[in-house]
C-alpha cells in the first residue's frame, strides 16, 4: 500500500491535574450541536471524565471506536495504591457500558478532534480546560493509506445490525416521506 | 421551546406519594429569572405565614437556576429554600457541587417537597424516571456515606447525590445538606429535610438543555474566559491574599491563615489572638496542611479549585471546602490544625453547618466554665478541648441530654437554659450565628448588610467593594483605575475619598446615602447570582469577578431569548428582593430585628446607625419599619403583594 503523510493530533492528558469540573464535556456537546452551541448535554459529550471523588480518581477518556461486542477479558489497574475500576482507561463505544452513546439512539458517539471547517484553532475541550490538563499536540507520519469507513456508515451497521436491513429500510423511507 | 430552563418543575407530595412533573409559566421567568427568584414566588405563593418550619404544609424546594447547565463557568449552584426552624424567616442556604446542573440534564429546574414521609425515604430522580424508595437501611448513615451508598445501590457511578446525615434526621437546627464537596448549610434546611423523612434526593439526567442564541453566548464567554484566565494571573494588589484572588476563598490552597487567626474572634466569637502567628505555628501548619489536602477540587463547571479531597492519617476521606478549615479550631481554642481535620470529617458525616455549629459547642463550654451548665450536664465530658468538642457534637447531633438543648442554637438554647445563658448569646442576628467576627469601629457598610440583608449571615453579601479602606492614595488610585464591573463611574470617587482615619473614614463615611448605593449594588448582585446559579465567588462575593453588572444582562439575553438590558436586570433583583422581605415581614420581621449583635463593634454610634437605617430604607422605597411601601410594590409589578400587607395590617394606610 502508498505510503501518505498523516497529521497525528495527540491531546496529552495531565489527569493529576484534573480538577473534575467537566467543563471539557459540556463544551463538547454544544460544539456538536446541531446547530452549533444550540443546546448542551455532557452525556453527549465524546470526553468523560471517570470519577471516583473519594477514590481520588478523575480521568478524561477521550470515545473512541464503536466495538460490537465487549471484550471477552477485562482489565483493572491499581496505579499508586488506586484501583480503578474495569474498562476505565478504555476507549470504546461497547455494549458493556453507557459510555460513549447517543442518549436516546443509543448510537455510538467518536471523538473527532473538532473537524470543523474553517479548522479551529485548538479541539474544543482543550480549550475549555482552564487547569492545562488538556495539552494539543499535533506532529506528521508516514503511514499506510487504508480505506476507513465514514461514521454514517459506521452509525448505519450498528442500526442494521439491531434492526435487521428491512426494517431499516423501512423506516428511512417513511422518514424521508415524511419530509 | 424553553431555553436556558427546562420549563418543568418535579412536585412531590411526600405523604400520598404522589410525583408530578408539572410545566412552569414562561411568564414567571421574566418577572424573577429563575432559582432565588423563582423560588421566593413559590414560598409567597403556597406558604402563609402561620406555616412553622416543621408544618406538613412547609415547602422544601432545590432548586436549578436559570443560567445552570449553560456553558457559562461557574454557574452550578443549588438553591436549597424553606421556611427556617431557627430564624422562622424563610432560608435559602445554596451549595456548589455537581446536583444542581445534573438536575437541569434530568429535565427539571426545581424539586418541590411537600407534605412528610410515613417513612425515611429517598428520591431517585432519572430523567423521566422518578421514585420514592425506601430508605431504612441508610437511616444513621453518614452524609458523605450515603451518597456513596446510593450510587452503589442504584449502580449508577454518575448520579448526583444531596444527603443529610443524623444531624438532619434529628432535625438539629443547624442540619446541612451535603453533596459532592459542598454544603448546603446556613438556616438548618437539612433539619426540615429529615422532618419531612427524606434521607437524600438522588438525580442522573442526559438530556439537552437549549441556548437560544448559542453562537453569540459563547462569544460573550470567551471574554469571560479571556478575564478568569487574566485575574488568575494577577492577583490584586494592597490586599490580603485570600482576596486577592477569585474564587471562593482558597482556604485549602494557601497555608497563609495569620490574617484569619489574627483577625477573627476565637471561642464563642470572643477574642482576638494577635500574636498568634509565629513561625512554629505557621510551621506546623502547614505541615499539617499538606499532609490532610490530597487534591484540590471544583464545583461543576468551574477552572477553580476550592474545595479539596481531605485525606488525613487514618480518618475517613471526604471532602471540604472554605473556612470550616479554622472555625472549630478557633472556637475549641485548639491550636493545632490537625484537629480540625478530624473534627471537619465527623462534622461533614453528621452533616452540620460549620459556622454556627462550633459556635454552639464554644457557647457551651463558656455556660459550663460561668457555672450556668453543670457538671451534671457535661457529666462523661472529656475534660481536654478537643475531646469536649467531639463530645459536644457528638450530643447535639444526637439531642443527648444538654446535646437536646444545644441543637436548636445558641439564641434558642440561651432561653431554655436560663439563668443568665442569654448574655452569652451575643453573636446572632435573626436568631442566627453569625461569623466569628469582633472589630472596633462601626462601619456603615456592614452595618447595613449585617442588619438588613434577607440571607442573614454577613459572610456572603459583601463582596464587590473592598472590606477596608486602601492605606495611601497611591493605592487607591491604582485600584479604580480598572474597574469595570462598577455600576457607575460616581463610585471611583467614592473609593478614592474613602480613607483609613478622619472624618472619610467610619463611622462617617461613606455617608448614610452613599453607603446606600453601595450596599444596594452589592444586594442586587448577590439576588442576580442566586436567580442565575452563579457562584458567588466568581461574582458577587469578589474583587473585580468575572461576571458583573455588564455582562449578565448579554448572557442571559443570549441563553434565553429573552433580551434584557442592565436597568431590567436590576429591576428583576429588587422584585425578587422585595417579594423575599415582604414574605419575611408577613412573618412579623420588621426594624426592631435588623440589628447587628451589640459587641460586633467595640465603637458604637447609635445617631448614626438609626439614621443609616432609616436612610437605607428610604432609599430601597421601604417604610420607617422596613417594610416595602405601596408605591415601591406597585412599581416593582407586586401590587398584589401590597394588597396582601395591607390587608393584614401590616402595610399600614399612609405609609407611602
Ligand atoms: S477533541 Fe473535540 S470531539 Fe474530541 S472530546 Fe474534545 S471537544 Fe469532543
Ligand atoms: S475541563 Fe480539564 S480540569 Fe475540568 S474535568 Fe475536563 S480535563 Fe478535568
Ligand atoms: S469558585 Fe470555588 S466554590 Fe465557586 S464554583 Fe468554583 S470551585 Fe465552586
Amino acid at each position: 500500500m502508498a505510503k501518505i503523510k498523516k497529521k497525528i493530533k495527540t491531546i496529552r492528558v495531565d489527569a493529576d491535574k484534573c480538577n473534575g469540573c467537566r467543563a471539557c464535556e459540556i463544551i463538547c456537546s454544544a460544539f456538536h450541536a446541531e446547530p452549533k452551541y444550540s443546546s448542551v448535554n455532557p452525556a453527549r459529550s465524546r470526553i468523560q471524565v471517570i470519577t471516583h471523588r473519594l477514590r481520588d480518581i478523575w480521568v478524561p477518556v477521550f470515545a473512541g471506536e464503536y466495538a460490537e461486542a465487549e471484550c471477552l477479558g477485562r482489565n483493572k489497574y491499581v496505579i499508586e495504591e488506586k484501583e480503578y475500576d474495569e474498562c476505565t482507561f478504555c476507549r470504546a463505544s461497547c455494549p458493556s457500558r453507557n459510555l460513549f452513546k447517543e442518549p436516546d439512539s443509543g448510537l455510538p458517539l467518536k471523538c473527532d478532534m473538532c473537524e470543523d471547517e474553517p479548522p479551529q484553532e485548538e479541539p474544543l475541550c482543550v480549550q475549555a480546560c482552564l487547569n492545562d490538563v488538556l495539552i494539543y499536540e499535533e506532529r506528521e507520519e508516514d503511514v499506510e493509506e487504508e480505506v476507513r469507513p465514514e461514521d454514517l456508515e459506521t452509525g448505519l451497521k450498528l442500526l442494521v445490525d439491531k434492526y435487521g436491513p428491512q426494517k431499516l429500510t423501512d423506516t428511512l423511507i417513511r422518514i424521508a416521506q415524511k419530509g | 421551546m424553553r431555553y436556558a430552563e427546562t420549563g418543568f418543575n418535579l412536585e412531590i407530595d411526600l405523604s400520598s406519594g404522589n410525583i408530578e412533573k408539572i410545566e412552569t409559566d414562561p411568564k414567571l421567568t421574566e418577572l424573577h429569572l429563575g432559582g432565588l427568584g423563582t423560588s421566593v414566588k413559590i414560598h409567597w405563593d403556597r406558604v402563609p405565614p402561620e406555616v412553622k418550619a416543621f408544618d406538613p404544609e412547609n415547602l422544601l424546594i432545590f432548586s436549578s437556576a436559570l443560567l445552570v447547565g449553560t456553558p457559562a463557568y461557574s454557574c452550578n449552584r443549588t438553591i436549597v429554600s424553606c421556611v427556617s426552624p431557627q430564624t422562622d424567616l424563610l432560608c435559602y442556604p445554596m451549595m456548589g457541587g455537581f446536583w444542581s446542573a445534573e438536575l437541569k440534564y434530568a429535565g427539571y429546574d426545581k424539586v418541590i417537597l411537600r407534605n412528610k414521609s410515613p417513612k425515611p425515604v429517598y428520591i431517585w430522580i432519572n430523567n423521566d424516571k422518578v421514585e420514592i424508595r425506601d430508605a431504612a437501611h441508610l437511616k444513621g448513615k453518614g452524609a458523605v456515606e450515603t451518597q456513596e451508598l446510593i450510587r452503589e445501590e442504584l449502580n449508577e457511578p454518575k448520579a448526583q447525590v444531596a444527603a443529610i446525615g443524623l444531624a438532619g434526621e434529628n432535625r438539629c437546627f443547624t442540619a446541612s445538606i451535603e453533596q459532592s464537596r459542598s454544603s448546603a448549610s446556613r438556616g438548618g434546611a437539612g433539619a426540615v429535610m429529615g422532618d419531612k423523612g427524606v434521607k437524600a434526593i438522588a438525580v442522573r439526567g442526559t438530556k439537552d438543555v437549549y441556548l437560544a442564541r448559542g453562537a453569540e453566548f459563547m462569544e460573550h464567554m470567551k471574554e469571560v474566559k479571556a478575564y478568569i484566565k487574566f485575574r488568575n494571573e494577577n492577583p490584586l494588589k494592597d490586599v490580603m491574599t485570600i482576596l486577592a484572588g477569585i474564587g471562593s476563598p482558597q482556604e485549602m490552597l494557601h497555608t497563609d491563615e495569620k490574617w484569619h487567626v489574627e483577625s477573627f474572634a476565637w471561642g464563642n466569637a470572643r477574642e482576638r489572638r494577635k500574636n498568634f502567628w509565629t513561625k512554629e505555628i505557621e510551621e506546623s501548619w502547614i505541615r499539617s496542611q499538606l499532609s490532610a489536602v490530597k487534591r484540590l477540587i471544583s464545583c461543576f463547571n468551574c477552572p477553580q479549585q476550592c474545595g479539596a479531597l481531605i485525606n488525613f492519617g487514618d480518618t475517613q476521606r471526604y471532602m471540604m471546602k472554605c473556612f470550616s478549615k479554622l472555625t472549630y479550631g478557633m472556637a475549641a481554642y485548639v491550636d493545632n490544625l490537625d484537629f480540625s481535620w478530624k473534627i471537619c470529617q465527623r462534622a461533614f458525616e453528621y452533616g452540620v453547618d460549620s459556622f454556627s455549629t462550633p459556635q454552639i459547642l464554644a457557647f457551651a463550654v463558656e455556660l459550663y466554665e460561668a457555672g450556668i451548665l453543670t457538671d451534671k450536664d457535661f457529666a462523661g465530658c472529656p475534660s481536654d478541648k478537643e475531646g469536649r468538642f467531639f463530645w459536644l457534637l457528638d450530643r447535639l447531633v444526637r439531642r443527648e441530654g444538654i446535646g437536646d438543648i444545644l441543637a436548636d442554637g445558641t439564641y434558642w438554647a440561651a432561653r431554655k437554659i436560663g439563668k443568665g445563658a442569654e448574655k452569652y448569646d451575643h453573636n446572632t442576628i435573626k436568631k442566627h450565628e453569625q461569623m466569628n467576627i469582633k472589630l472596633g469601629m462601626m462601619d456603615p457598610l456592614y452595618y447595613l448588610m449585617f442588619s438588613t440583608n434577607e440571607k442573614i449571615s454577613i459572610t456572603q453579601i459583601e463582596g464587590n467593594w473592598p472590606q477596608v479602606p486602601f492605606a495611601t492614595k497611591e493605592a487607591r488610585e491604582d485600584f479604580v483605575k480598572d474597574w469595570p464591573q462598577l455600576p457607575d463611574e460616581k463610585f471611583k470617587q467614592y473609593l478614592l475619598n474613602w480613607e483609613p482615619r478622619g472624618e472619610y473614614a467610619n463611622p462617617y463615611y461613606p455617608t448614610p446615602e452613599i453607603a446606600s448605593e453601595i450596599v444596594d449594588w452589592m444586594e442586587a448582585l448577590h439576588n442576580i447570582d442566586d436567580a442565575l446559579g452563579f457562584c458567588a465567588g466568581m461574582a458577587s462575593f469578589c474583587l473585580k469577578p468575572p461576571y458583573h453588572l455588564h455582562n449578565y444582562p448579554k448572557l442571559v439575553s443570549a441563553a434565553t431569548g429573552m433580551d434584557l438590558d442592565e436597568n431590567g436586570l436590576r429591576k428583576i433583583a429588587g422584585r425578587s428582593r422585595n417579594l423575599h422581605r415582604a414574605f419575611n415581614n408577613r412573618r412579623g420581621m420588621t426594624r426592631a430585628d435588623e440589628k447587628p449583635p451589640e459587641d460586633h463593634w467595640k465603637h458604637r454610634f447609635p445617631e448614626i446607625e438609626e439614621n443609616l437605617l432609616t436612610t437605607y430604607y428610604k432609599f430601597k422605597g421601604w417604610s420607617y419599619d422596613g417594610i416595602p411601601t405601596k408605591e415601591k410594590l406597585q412599581e416593582l409589578d407586586l401590587g398584589y403583594v401590597a394588597e396582601d400587607l395591607e390587608k393584614r395590617g401590616i402595610l399600614k394606610d399612609g405609609q407611602n
